[in-house]
Parts: structure tokens; C-alpha cells; sequence
């Protein structure tokens, strides 16, 4: 399994710009899929990325899922009273019109039990579940430790 | 009475024993004399800590040489996990001039005690994560508090708070 996991990534290795580009379903897009390396396979990775509604209805994303991590899901980073906690949310709202995102300090693709460490440089795939759009899958390129942006010509600083 | 409610004490009555990330003995005496900046994070942390960190290195980076007169510290919560390699591994990602502190949970405790920080550990997913208080402590060479810088504090508001305790 894991060989074959390793292969998959050896082949989005070798497409690194398709992270840049956008994805879409129906009236959902997609770009700027990232992450972070991580320091072995223990620690949990993240998931940044930017999600643009089209259309006139309002959809959510209400799942991620990978091969590289038994346990990809939801988070949302709430600082209350200064305190920091990382709850699990069951959707991020995407309101028709509008750009959401998951970004450094909000809402996360959390990366629980991956199957190897991500190194900077590395890719791999993740499917996105919208409740109206369906799934889409993008590339997500794996940046240094201390990213803090997509990596992208065009990406917002 | 909550932690929220009390200010952080003067470095100079802080107590509390721990081992930077290389290995060395600390004491926050060590920390008088020069202006301090402090934040609570772990390593397993992979949203608001390196977020932080690279909040830390842009202020750092925008201050330039006056920054070389801070201490700057991490200071774990999870000492289970975060041994001072570990933490010399993940902190060689951000500003050099960021120290990372870890030690016995007993002291890590008192530590937080003495900034009015808190911690706790919570079980998630088969493993646990924590969740800590997330802004940075600001102390002037004196050793007094002086202001927090929140989480991801617009840096129009958080480079004058350091400059503060750097004049």
C-alpha cells in the first residue's frame, strides 16, 4: 500500500504547477492547495487552500479525504478568552458569490494519521466534498515548514 | 478566579527550571536585562503555532538588527513530546533568533502559572492535542510585563508594542 501511495506521489511530484491551477465543479473553484512539511509521520499535517462560489446558491464544504492520512477532516482554529482550540467542524460555508478559505489561523484541512512524513517539494492528491458542487480533487503542493502562502504567481500575499 | 484576570509577574520573581533547544540549562533570569517576548505553543500543532511563529519571524525580520536585543521564546506545553532536538528541528524553520524552551511538565506548570498562561491537554482522534493560551507575552529589560500581542494581531499593531520594549 504504501508503495503504491509513494508512486502517486512521485507522480504529482513531477506536476508541481498543478497546484496553482484552478479546479472546478459546477459552480465551485478551487486553487492554492498547500500544505506544510511535516517533522516525521507522526505530526499532523494541514491543508490551505481558496474555495470561489460562481454561482447564485450557497454550498459548503463538508469533507476532505486523501490517501496520504487515515484521518483527514474539518478544523477551525477559535482563540476565546486567548485561549487557542482546534475544534472539528462538520462544514466550512462557501456563500454563493463569495471566496472562503482555509487559511493559516481559521478554518483547516487537518491531516491526522499520514502515511509518511511530507517533505517539502512533495504533492499529493485531496478530494474535496461540497455538499451541492460534489467532489473535486486537487493537488496539493507540500511547502517548507515556515510557508505561509501558496506558492503561486498569482497567489494572494 | 481565572487566569485571564491576573497579569503575567515580573520575570525577576519567575521560578521555574527548563532546558532550551539546545540542550542548555534556562532560567528566566537569564532573561533580564534585555526586552522579552514569550508565546506557549507545541510542536504537534499544525494551524495557530507555526502561524504564530511566522507572525513572530515577519515582526523580527521588519525590526531588523534592533530585534537582536529581544529574547524570544517558545515555550512548550508538551513536553511529552517535544524534546529540545525536536524542538531545535522544528524551530530551524523560523527565526533564528526564536528559543525554544521545553523541561518537566512540573515546571512547564509553573511556568505557566507565573505568566497566567494555561494548558490543558485534551484526548482527540486516539492521540490528544492541547489547547494553551495563544498570544505573546511582552516583558521590558526590567523584567514588568508590559502587553500581550494577540493571536495573529494585525502587525501595525504588534510592531509598536515591541518597539515599545525595545526603547
Amino acid at each position: 500500500m504504501k508503495r503504491l501511495i509513494l508512486a502517486t506521489l512521485v507522480v504529482f511530484a513531477a506536476m508541481p504547477a498543478l497546484a496553482c491551477e484552478t479546479v472546478r465543479v459546477g459552480d465551485i473553484e478551487v486553487e492554492h492547495a498547500w500544505s506544510r512539511a511535516t517533522i516525521g509521520a507522526d505530526r499532523p499535517g494541514v491543508v490551505y487552500l481558496s474555495i470561489r462560489n460562481t454561482g447564485s446558491t450557497d454550498d459548503a464544504l463538508i469533507g476532505v479525504a486523501t490517501p496520504i492520512a487515515g484521518m483527514p477532516m474539518l478544523h477551525e482554529t477559535v482563540v476565546s478568552d486567548g485561549i487557542a482550540s482546534m475544534p472539528h467542524t462538520m462544514s466550512m460555508p462557501v456563500p454563493a458569490g463569495q471566496t472562503a478559505a482555509l487559511a493559516p489561523g481559521g478554518f483547516h484541512g487537518m491531516l491526522m494519521g499520514l502515511t509518511l512524513a511530507l517533505k517539502k517539494g512533495d504533492s499529493f492528491p485531496l478530494t474535496l466534498t461540497f455538499e451541492t458542487a460534489g467532489d473535486l480533487t486537487v493537488t496539493v503542493d507540500v511547502l517548507g515548514m515556515g510557508a505561509k502562502e501558496a506558492e503561486c504567481p498569482d497567489a494572494q500575499p | 478566579m481565572t487566569g485571564r484576570d491576573l497579569l503575567p509577574i515580573p520575570i525577576r520573581d519567575m521560578s521555574f527550571s527548563l532546558t532550551d533547544h539546545n540542550g542548555q540549562p534556562f532560567a528566566p533570569s537569564q532573561w533580564l536585562g534585555r526586552p522579552t517576548m514569550v508565546f506557549f505553543g507545541f510542536t504537534f500543532c499544525p494551524d495557530v503555532c507555526p502561524t504564530t511563529l511566522n507572525d513572530i519571524s515577519d515582526w523580527l525580520a521588519d525590526l531588523g538588527p534592533e530585534a537582536d536585543r529581544l529574547n524570544v521564546a517558545l515555550i512548550s506545553v508538551d513536553p511529552a513530546r517535544d524534546t529540545p532536538a525536536i524542538l531545535a528541528e522544528y524551530l530551524s524553520n523560523f527565526d533564528p533568533r526564536i528559543v525554544g524552551l521545553t523541561g518537566r511538565l512540573s515546571e512547564l506548570e509553573k511556568a505557566a502559572a507565573d505568566f497566567r498562561a494555561i494548558f490543558e491537554k485534551l484526548p482527540r482522534d486516539g492521540g490528544y492535542t492541547m489547547n494553551h493560551t495563544a498570544g505573546v507575552f511582552l516583558f521590558a529589560a526590567e523584567g514588568q510585563f508590559t502587553s500581550i500581542i494577540d493571536f495573529h494581531e494585525d502587525r501595525r499593531f504588534a510592531i509598536p508594542k515591541i518597539r515599545h520594549i525595545l526603547t
